[in-house]
């Protein structure tokens, strides 16, 4: 239902265009932020994720939208709904306290159905944990964090580069399906330096939420549609609407009765079940002849991509799985590759998270392993490969 | 008269939410609403442009009957939701409705920070001195020594005063009116809409149901009537000694200052910008 359009020729350029910059994840999610149309920005200072705000900060103002510092994460996430509401591409970024304290507000948003893009960059936790060293912790928070039953959106760069294109793709996905997208990103590639060629944002496909054609009166907020992807008027445009966590109907009225309960719950479900070609994204390397599989995302999917090199060359016949859209989990392709394997390795920055999706999807005897770090350290490829010497000796 | 009243109120209901309301009969937010309602019809906003934001409790369920665009939000935060839509559309006149356990306990914070900032939003809070849709537990205004399910002993702390904690946060308009006193109640919205920055309303209202049973005040009626004795108008209580004022409060205008407000403030960065962007441009060209 989303339309596709480009963006308008910008005057002033965002950044220098095409050329080769040199840069850090954390500035490249603030620039894909601004490439991708958003004009708000709430936020509140947290290690490693807090120069995402001060960059947007600067820039925000030149292109005509707005910052604000709030006084905590319960009010950045709100104002950012808030914001996106009124009709503004909004955002926030983050770190793992600032994210639970966001948990609440962000079950608003899917309940409502607004857009907006929550950028985690992950620390050690849990608590106050490692607030300067990597951490993958928070990949359950970001599908299980807030109460009830809901599906969400969740993307996974690995590269500075990929901080970038994932940004807009996270502002696309959520205007498109109306619900907030998380981007997970981490401490080290917040901070990790790489060089970049950023193309002029009219060339990059920028997704705006529809608007609805009928006029006030027929207008339902929450109409459901064949595909499940409603339009969605803002405040001030003339129509009227009422928005509730309360479990609602197609107007957005409080509703007790059974078949809207259902109705409105089921589809939450179904506006991502109904598009999971579009919500998969893995990348998979090396796969075809692989009898090892290696199942990386994020920071340690970059070790992982060198480790199978450096496996291979040793023979082993191992290949790499990395998601990066996290949720929806890519069941379909992950199952497929299961077939043909006999070990797989998880390598994770915590104690074991997306190692029991993996799991979840076996159908017959695979041994299946996790590496795990949690001392605030990257995995090595050196690791990797160590483990599947180990296993196959 | 009271044909006018109500046709002006029903100009601004939802037609397709039928009423009963969620209220108790006699409850004081049904008035609040009323003086709500007449307070933006004198000012003949465009009710496209108006934005009610409300938290969680009795008086949260404000928005869902009013005809604008509004939006019932979480315990407690409204008044963020409500400075994300102010800075989403700036156009939008907005205005936060709120109860006291809503607005000065789970979300004193963003009351505090809000009015500090001085941002155009109008809040309006009702004060009725008990959280009533749980079930009478006591509030941060609750007085001293009174009952509340939560207080089967009486309250042993101390209460805030909703006003002075907003003028010393820096909300630049502040008024303080009752569900009694309702035409007045009007005018004092209508001027706190009107005050660019943050204004604030307090409304003692009566929640017979919990606060009124709890404490033993009596009826709907009679908890009205205790507001018209102890209310003393600000020129009044000028003229009158602390100890002539205790246990009576006061209402009407407190508070009114001019200070720079947040919204006009960053667009004057965003203009600067858009200025120094057209004479580059200019300078190109020629
Ligand atoms: S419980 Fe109290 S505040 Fe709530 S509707 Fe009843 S009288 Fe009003």
């Amino acid at each position: 239902m989303a339309e596709v359009e480009t963006n308008q020729k910008k005057k002033r350029p965002f950044y220098k265009e095409n050329v080769p910059l040199l840069m850090q994840g954390n500035e490249a999610c603030a620039l894909g932020a601004l490439a991708a149309g958003c004009r708000f920005f709430a936020g509140y200072p947290i290690t490693p994720s807090t120069e995402i705000a001060e960059m947007l900060s600067r820039l925000l103002p030149m292109f005509g939208g707005r910052f604000i510092q709030m006084e905590d994460e319960i009010a950045s996430i709100a104002a950012v709904i808030g914001a996106s509401i009124a009709g503004a591409k909004a955002m926030t970024s983050t770190s793992g306290p600032g994210y639970s304290l966001m948990q609440e507000n962000l079950g608003y948003a899917y309940m409502t159905e607004v857009p907006c893009v929550i950028i985690n960059v992950m620390r050690g936790g849990p608590s106050t944990g490692l607030p300067t060293k990597v951490a993958q912790g928070d990949v359950m928070q970001s599908k299980w964090g807030t109460h009830g039953d809901y599906f969400p959106i969740v993307l996974m760069p690995s590269s500075v580069k990929e901080c970038f294109y994932y940004t807009v793709k996270a502002f696309n996905l959520s205007e498109k399906y109306r619900m907030p997208v998380t981007l997970l990103s981490d401490e080290v590639l917040g901070h990790m330096r790489e060089i970049v060629n950023l193309p002029p944002p009219d060339e990059l496909e920028i997704v705006t939420v529809s608007k609805p054609f009928e006029p006030p009166e027929w207008y339902k907020h929450f109409e459901v549609t064949p595909d499940y992807l409603s339009p969605m008027a803002s405040f001030g445009e003339g129509y009227r609407f009422h928005l509730t966590g309360l479990t609602h109907d197609e107007y957005g009225f409080p509703t007790a009765k059974r078949n809207e309960i259902i109705t409105k719950l089921e589809k939450l479900r179904l506006k991502t079940a109904r598009h999971l070609d579009e919500l998969t994204d893995v990348l998979v390397e090396m796969m075809d002849d692989a009898h090892i599989m290696v199942v990386a995302y994020g920071s340690t999917a970059r070790a992982a991509r060198q480790a199978i090199r450096i496996a291979r060359k040793k023979r082993f016949k191992v290949g790499l799985i990395q998601p990066r859209i996290m949720w929806p989990f890519p069941d379909k392709i992950v199952r497929e590759y299961l077939e043909n394997v006999d070990l797989v390795i998880v390598p994770e920055l915590n104690q074991g998270q997306v190692i029991r999706e993996v799991k979840r999807l076996r159908q017959r005897h695979i041994r299946i392993i996790g590496l795990n770090r949690f001392d605030g350290e990257l995995i090595t490829p050196q690791q990797i490969v160590e483990k599947i010497k180990e296993e196959r000796h | 008269m009271a044909e006018q009243v109500s046709n002006v109120t029903h100009k601004y209901l939802r037609p397709k939410k039928t009423f009963p309301n969620v209220w108790c009969p006699g409850c004081g937010i049904g008035i609040a609403m009323g003086a709500l309602i007449r307070a933006i019809d004198t000012l003949e906003l465009d009710r496209n442009e108006v934005s009610i934001v409300s938290g969680i409790g009795c008086s949260a369920r404000i928005p869902v009957y009013l005809d604008f665009n509004t939006l019932h939000t979480t315990h407690g935060r409204a008044i963020a939701f409500a400075t994300g839509v102010k800075l989403g559309n700036p156009r939008l006149h907005v205005i936060v409705i709120s109860g006291d356990g809503d607005l000065l306990a789970i979300g004193g914070n963003h009351f505090i920070h809000t009015a500090r900032r001085n941002i155009d939003i109008t809040c309006i809070l009702i004060n009725n001195y008990i959280y009533g849709m749980t079930g009478g537990q006591y509030s941060p205004t609750t007085p001293f020594a009174k009952n509340a399910s939560t207080a089967p002993f009486g309250m042993v702390e101390q209460s805030f005063d909703p006003s002075d904690l907003a003028i010393s946060s820096g909300a630049t308009y502040v008024a303080r009116g009752t569900v009694y006193h309702a035409s007045q109640l009007s005018r004092l919205i209508s001027q706190a809409i009107q005050h660019k920055g943050f204004s604030f309303v307090e409304v003692i209202a009566n929640c017979h149901t919990q606060y009124g049973r709890l404490n033993r005040e009596g009826s709907a009626v009679k908890m009205i009537q205790w507001q018209k004795e102890c209310a003393v108008p600000v020129s009044t209580a000028a003229k009158m000694s602390p100890e002539e004022l205790e246990g009576k409060f006061v209402i009407g205008k407190l508070h009114e200052v001019f200070r720079p407000e947040y919204v006009s403030e960053y667009q004057k960065t965003i203009d600067r910008f858009s200025r120094e962007e057209k004479s580059d441009q200019q300078l190109q060209e020629s």
